[in-house]
């Protein structure tokens, strides 16, 4: 289903990753007049082209702190910094998928992949590159249907291409294989990968998955409860392509659901 | 088309070839065929059978159109299979031919022929006929008027009633200053303006424009606002982080996303204009059907009336179909949208 020549067509336009930093990042929402503390004082420097993944609880501010780092939101304290520019508003440099789909129900899923490249105002030039990532994510043939059409995993993978098509230096993704089955998923994950490696960007990932985390991510970063606070940065020094039973990460899979709180049960 | 039911098979025991059953299909396929055509000889007898109770000229050519129509009513139906989608089509509508052409006896036969109904203010089919065929310019021209108001008015009124809804819907600044004069002057309704219109305007055509603009653009501005205003965030948050200028939030997310809402408002005020037209005929603009119908009834011309009332509703119904083609046309994304 999901091809693989494509990649390297999609990889015409490289472009490095972005370093970036969340200096002492403190957030919190006003509901009703009481103040709902979301990060307190979160500091994470990421590298450039580093894979880091962050779990934490349900509710605990992951998509909170991805929101604040694609510049949609502006944070109550801290900086948050790309490549020593602070960020302020969105970029396209810095895209999200976030955790719906959100496609627009009005376009079709080739207008939905090319929206991006449309707000730029270069798609003329550049239609090919919305072709390529329809390719990678699998649903070329889909390419005139509109997402009443399709079915979640398929959405999500149509958001995917969205996001892949405009060449971030930081591709910011909430659960975005949430809703895949677990095969489409596994497959995903190994084209993310090698996705990844190839284009070098940044890649901040939310899974609720200590598995994915661990098979995809160089860096895994465990939140606490709400407000969210940094837990643990766990390096995962294996090489790709990663196998899931490899009894290191069976181990650091321990290690995180213990900070997770489920170590009674594993 | 002809196939056989599964009961007719098992009553016969083994598929053999009886009589009853081939009937019974041939009836079931084209009885409906059948029946429109026999309505519509009963019209076309009704028609010439009795004497005319008063002086009509058509009788006898409408006399003479039903059996055409019956004759295509049965041809049609009974060789539907051989006339392809005009067949398919005529078939579908049969059991309508047969109701159509029962009311055509009924009227004909309560009207021109017993007067059971009181005669000048219920007139006959012929008498309607002859408005078409005798009246035909001056019914011509009042269409033309008509639709040239309406459409005027219609196209003036959607147009700055989509430009402010979407200006309030969008802007804070405008919609602090919109929002009370929407409220306040929006409920209105537009025939209140009517005798003023007639005084300040230069003509009575600019004011009765005015009116129809003014009918439109209150439910446009109104349903195009809350369609904008009910946008959902993530949209404008995707369209952001991916490099949209406020220019194209406007024109290709909060715009396309509001479109339901927007027809909704063309609906709306589509139906007060139509209002407000006749009205204005009526009163002020010395052309149109509504006029024509005002010219009518001074005459004590029932005929013309109903004719034109016909006419009107035709235009009406063909306009909202003409919308109708265009939303499903612009929101063919939509699943499940109404069928008009
Ligand atoms: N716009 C908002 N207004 C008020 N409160 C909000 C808003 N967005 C999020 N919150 C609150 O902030 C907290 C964190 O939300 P967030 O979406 O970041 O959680 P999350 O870690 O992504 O959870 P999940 O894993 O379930 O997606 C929640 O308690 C939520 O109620
Ligand atoms: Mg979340």
């Amino acid at each position: 289903m999901v091809a693989t020549t494509p990649l390297a067509e999609i990889d015409a336009h490289p472009s490095a990753g972005a370093a970036l930093d969340i200096e002492q990042v403190s957030h919190a929402f006003d509901i009703d007049g009481t103040e709902l503390p979301v990060l307190s004082d979160v500091s994470i420097a990421v590298e450039p082209g580093e894979f880091v993944a962050l779990l934490g609880p349900s509710g605990c501010g992951k998509s909170t702190l991805l929101r604040l780092v694609a510049g949609l939101d502006k944070p109550k304290a801290g900086t948050l910094r790309e490549d020593e520019a602070r960020i302020t508003r969105p970029h396209p440099s810095r895209v999200v998928v976030f955790q719906d789909p959100t496609l627009f129900p009005w376009r079709s899923v080739w207008d939905n992949v090319a929206l991006g490249l449309e707000a730029q105002g270069i798609l003329k030039s550049q239609r090919q590159r919305v072709d390529n990532a329809l390719d990678l994510v699998g649903l070329a043939s889909f390419r005139n249907v509109y997402p009443h059409q399709l079915s979640g995993g398929m959405a999500q993978r149509v958001a995917l291409a969205r996001a892949l098509v405009n060449d971030p230096k930081i591709l910011i993704l909430d659960e975005p294989l949430g809703k895949l089955d677990s095969l489409t998923r596994i497959t995903m994950q190994a084209e993310l990968v090698s996705l990844w490696q190839r284009k070098g960007f940044t890649t901040l990932l939310v899974t609720h998955d200590a598995e994915e985390a661990l098979v995809l991510a160089n860096r895994v970063i465990v939140f606490s409860d709400r407000p969210a606070r940094v837990k643990a940065d766990i390096r995962v020094d294996r090489p790709y392509p990663r196998h899931r039973g490899d009894p290191y990460l069976g181990d650091l899979r321990r290690q995180i659901l213990g900070l997770l709180g489920l170590d009674a049960t594993w | 088309m002809s196939t056989y039911s599964l009961s007719d098979g098992l009553a016969s025991g083994a598929p053999r070839a009886s009589r009853a059953p081939v009937l019974a299909t041939w009836l079931r396929e084209s009885g409906v065929g059948v029946l429109a055509s026999i309505a519509w000889i009963a019209f076309g007898v009704s028609c010439l059978w009795w004497e005319d109770v008063g002086d009509w000229s058509r009788t006898h050519s409408l006399g003479i159109a039903a059996f055409i129509i019956a004759a295509i009513a049965l041809f049609g139906t009974v060789g539907a299979d051989y006339l392809g989608s005009p067949g398919k089509a005529l078939h579908k509508r049969a059991p309508w031919l047969v109701a159509l052409g029962v009311f055509l006896t009924l009227w004909e036969v309560a009207t021109a022929k017993f007067a059971w109904l009181p005669l000048p203010f219920f007139p006959p089919p012929q008498s309607i006929i002859e408005v078409y065929t005798d009246d035909l310019p001056k019914l011509l021209d009042s269409v033309f008027a008509s639709v040239k108001l309406q459409l005027g008015g219609y196209l003036i009124g959607a147009t700055l009633g989509f430009v402010t809804g979407v200006s309030i819907g969008w802007s804070r600044a405008v919609g602090y200053w919109a929002h009370p004069v929407l409220r306040f002057i929006g409920p209105l309704p537009a025939t209140a303006w009517l005798p003023i219109a007639f005084f300040t305007f230069p003509s009575s055509w600019s004011a009765s424009t005015f009116l129809i603009a003014l009918a439109t653009g209150f439910p446009v501005t109104v349903l195009t606002w809350s369609g904008v205003a009910s946008v959902s965030n993530a949209y404008y948050d995707v369209a952001r982080t991916l490099g949209a200028r406020p220019s194209f939030l406007v024109l290709k997310v909060a715009i396309p996303a509001a479109l339901p809402h927007v027809f909704v408002g063309l609906f709306m005020g589509l139906g007060s204009s139509f209002a407000v037209l006749v009205v204005a005929e009526m009163i002020g603009v010395k052309a149109g059907l509504g006029w024509y119908l005002q010219w009518a009834q001074g005459w004590a011309a029932y005929a013309n009336m109903y004719a034109a009332l016909i006419v009107m509703s035709l235009l009406c119904s063909g306009a909202i179909t003409l919308l109708f083609s265009i939303r499903d046309r612009l929101l063919v994304w939509q699943k499940g949208t109404v069928k008009w």
